[in-house]
């Protein structure tokens, strides 16, 4: 890919402080050649939002363990909306139940990536959609 | 998660084959392995009771006492959470083990603006005394043990824990509470911490120094190594985390003059049960005897009973997978067997449907009834530590000693436990290695079924624990309510009397009894702290 390379926030919002999986997703998507922001724990949606403002990233990665990621992640987007970052890539991982994955993509999350998910599909589907970002004018 | 790396050539057949820990398993062990550790028997084991306990520490093992068992329990409202305790003690648990919600560990009220979401979700919401009064309303506390499994607001917790007895008529010396209360393991593995290191430290010192003075049943901390382990730490280190972690607050009780004899038998462990059996086998084996030895050595611990390494031993949380859910309630089946073979004087075991939910009713019953089928039928309670004077065991026992010594000499060359949490060095090692094992799983150098070999199967439905979004309303409501009729004037006063107890480093034990029983609640409690000590910065470890 020409250019820069795509930048990840990497964030933990609420409350949850389970970042294994945040961390690990961190040093793979580092590896992958990208360059990775990690919030660190407790992060208020509004932090998030103005980080990944502030950073310019191109994408937000969020990790959710607690089962509230339907409530936060509405909350995210809408605060993504008013900040006029609404076009930036937001994608979320985490215990995840299927049943909610709908859910999550109606709300405007890009990409959900349950416990289990294989590095190479977090990497490439990032890879795939910054590049489709990046393209549009 | 947690198996070992296995080397194979091309006709599959097992090459070579190393612990997570780094220990390399033969394939065979004969008398010619003992020779070469030097294994004495009465050095290195002793018989189970006797120093240094590594067979066990009751002379007759589950023979004289059956396990305890205490499952995770608890969600939503305080009444759904006493519903599930009067259930679970029904079906025959001994103990409980208290869940409480994120905002609760947080020290936020249920009203506060990060609770959003989050209310009665992982656990119960507490907000007040009032609660913890719905809680454990018909409980007999003079008679069921209870872990609480809280940390950053712990010293909170055990107050409103005495509170809750004293107000129901027992009396405190009748009390047996657990709080988890290991902040340093929070900020390595899990997360809930609020405090910066130090007071964090000085408040778990605060309340080990009171129960020695007035709480004779509790046990003011539960050193887990659990959480680490989960974070992605090897076994060794996981002990060897765990000790370092316990030695940091041995050392501040000690620095306010009191002997460590008189207290560090109310220590209490919680450890992590999965991955490979043997290797699991060998490290509770190897704690038990280097726990002993250690205290005896760095402290002049002589009384017996101080030197037993107590605790939980179970779980296996990140054992479980998503993938084939019905696969776990083997998993657990044998983690429980690994747990017995191990000794662990309690436990507790993960449910089948952790992965996705917080358990149902349904699971949580059947971690249970694991454990009862093992002790029950199967014949573990038979004899003590089945697996001692295997060639195999005591040689990797021995091994698993030594690796653990080499974790903690690299934790006390970075200057001790506290230094090496506060700049990171602990978290980034295990970051590390929880990478690191990522990648093996995914490339298949480490196999778990279901995940990475034998994926074809079904994927069932599961039943997933609902979450009632009114549980935050009704849980506010009752805040409001709450604070509305309790006398301001006490609250008021009883939290002055802690701010100023917290600013002059004195035990503010006494003080969070009075806030509670005066039904201040955990937030406001919690941010008097916040007030007077700051809160916790990571350090970067990228």
């Amino acid at each position: 890919m020409a250019g820069r390379k795509i930048r990840v926030l990497l964030a933990k919002p609420g409350l949850d402080g389970h970042d294994r999986g945040a961390k690990v997703v961190a040093h793979a998507l580092r590896e992958a050649g990208m360059e990775v922001i990690y919030t660190g724990l407790h992060q208020p949606v509004e932090s998030i939002v103005s980080q990944a403002v502030q950073e310019d990233v191109d994408v937000i990665g969020l990790s959710i363990m607690s089962g509230a990621h339907v409530p936060i992640c509405r909350k995210l987007m809408k605060r993504m909306a008013d900040q006029g970052a609404g076009d930036k890539m937001v994608v979320v991982g985490g215990v995840i139940p299927a049943n909610d994955i709908d859910e999550l993509k109606k709300i405007g999350i890009r990409g959900v990536f349950p416990g289990g998910a294989q590095f190479s599909e977090i990497v490439q589907f990032i890879e795939r959609e910054a590049e489709g970002a990046r393209q549009q004018p | 998660m947690g198996t070992a790396t296995y080397i194979r050539n091309e006709k599959d057949a097992i090459q070579e084959v190393i612990l997570e820990s780094g220990i390399r398993v033969n394939p065979f062990y004969g008398p010619e392995d003992l020779s070469r550790i030097g294994f004495d028997y009465s050095q290195d084991l002793g018989d189970p009771g006797k120093f240094p306990y590594t067979r066990s520490i009751h002379p007759l093992g589950y023979r004289s006492r059956n396990w305890t068992t205490r499952q995770y329990t608890g969600f939503g409202t305080p009444e759904e959470t006493n519903e599930r305790f009067k259930l679970m003690i029904g079906h025959g648990q001994t103990g409980l083990n208290v869940a409480f919600d994120l905002p609760t560990q947080m020290g936020y009220d249920s009203d506060h603006p990060m609770a959003e979401g989050e209310v009665g979700r992982v656990g119960m919401a507490v907000d007040s005394l009032r609660d913890f009064e719905t809680a454990f309303q018909g409980i007999a506390l003079d008679r069921i043990g209870a872990g609480l499994t809280i940390n950053a607001v712990a010293s909170v917790m055990l107050a409103m824990y005495q509170a809750v007895a004293e107000k129901a008529g027992y009396s405190r010396e009748a009390i047996s509470a657990t709080p988890q209360n290991d902040i340093l393991k929070e900020i390595v593995g899990r997360g809930a911490w609020i405090y910066p290191v130090e007071p964090s430290v000085r408040l778990i010192g605060d309340t080990i120094e009171y129960s020695m003075k007035e709480l004779p049943r509790c046990n003011p901390v539960s050193i887990a190594g659990y959480h680490i382990r989960e974070s992605g730490c090897t076994p060794a280190q996981e002990i060897s985390y765990a000790f370092t972690i316990a030695f940091a607050y041995i050392d501040e009780v000690v620095s306010r003059g009191y002997r460590a004899e008189d207290f560090v038998g109310r220590f209490t462990f919680n450890l992590n049960v999965f991955g490979n059996l043997w290797e699991t086998v060998a490290k509770f084996r190897a704690a038990r005897k280097l726990w002993a030895k250690l205290l005896r050595e760095r402290y002049g611990v002589e009384r017996e009973k101080s030197l037993f390494l107590r605790g939980i031993f179970g779980g296996g949380g990140s054992g479980m997978t998503k993938q084939q859910p019905e696969n776990n309630i083997v998993r657990g089946a044998y983690y429980a067997l690994a747990a017995a073979l191990s000794g662990a004087q309690t436990t507790a075991l993960c449910s089948f449907d952790e992965a996705y939910t917080i358990p149902t009713e349904r699971a949580a019953l059947l971690s249970l009834r694991t454990f009862q089928i093992l002790m029950d039928e199967i014949g573990l309670r038979d004899t003590v530590d089945p697996l001692g004077g295997s060639y195999f065991i005591e040689t990797i026992t021995r091994e698993m000693e030594d690796k653990i010594l080499e974790e903690m000499e690299k934790v006390e060359g970075a200057g001790g436990m506290i230094e090496a949490v506060s700049s990171g060095y602990v978290q980034r090692e295990v970051a590390r290695r929880a990478y690191e094992y990522e990648k093996k799983l995914q490339n298949g150098d480490v196999i778990k079924v279901g995940v990475n070999k034998y994926t074809e199967g079904v994927d069932m439905d599961v039943e997933l624990h609902e979450y009632n979004e009114q549980w935050a309303q009704l849980q506010i409501n009752r805040l409001k309510e709450l604070k509305a009729g309790r006398d301001g004037r006490s609250v008021d006063q009883t939290l002055k009397s802690l701010e100023k107890a917290a600013c002059e480093r004195k035990n503010v034990m006494p003080c969070l009894v009075d806030c509670c029983k005066a039904y201040a609640t955990v937030g406001e409690m919690a941010d008097v702290f916040r007030n007077v000590f700051g809160e916790y910065v990571e350090p970067s470890i990228f």
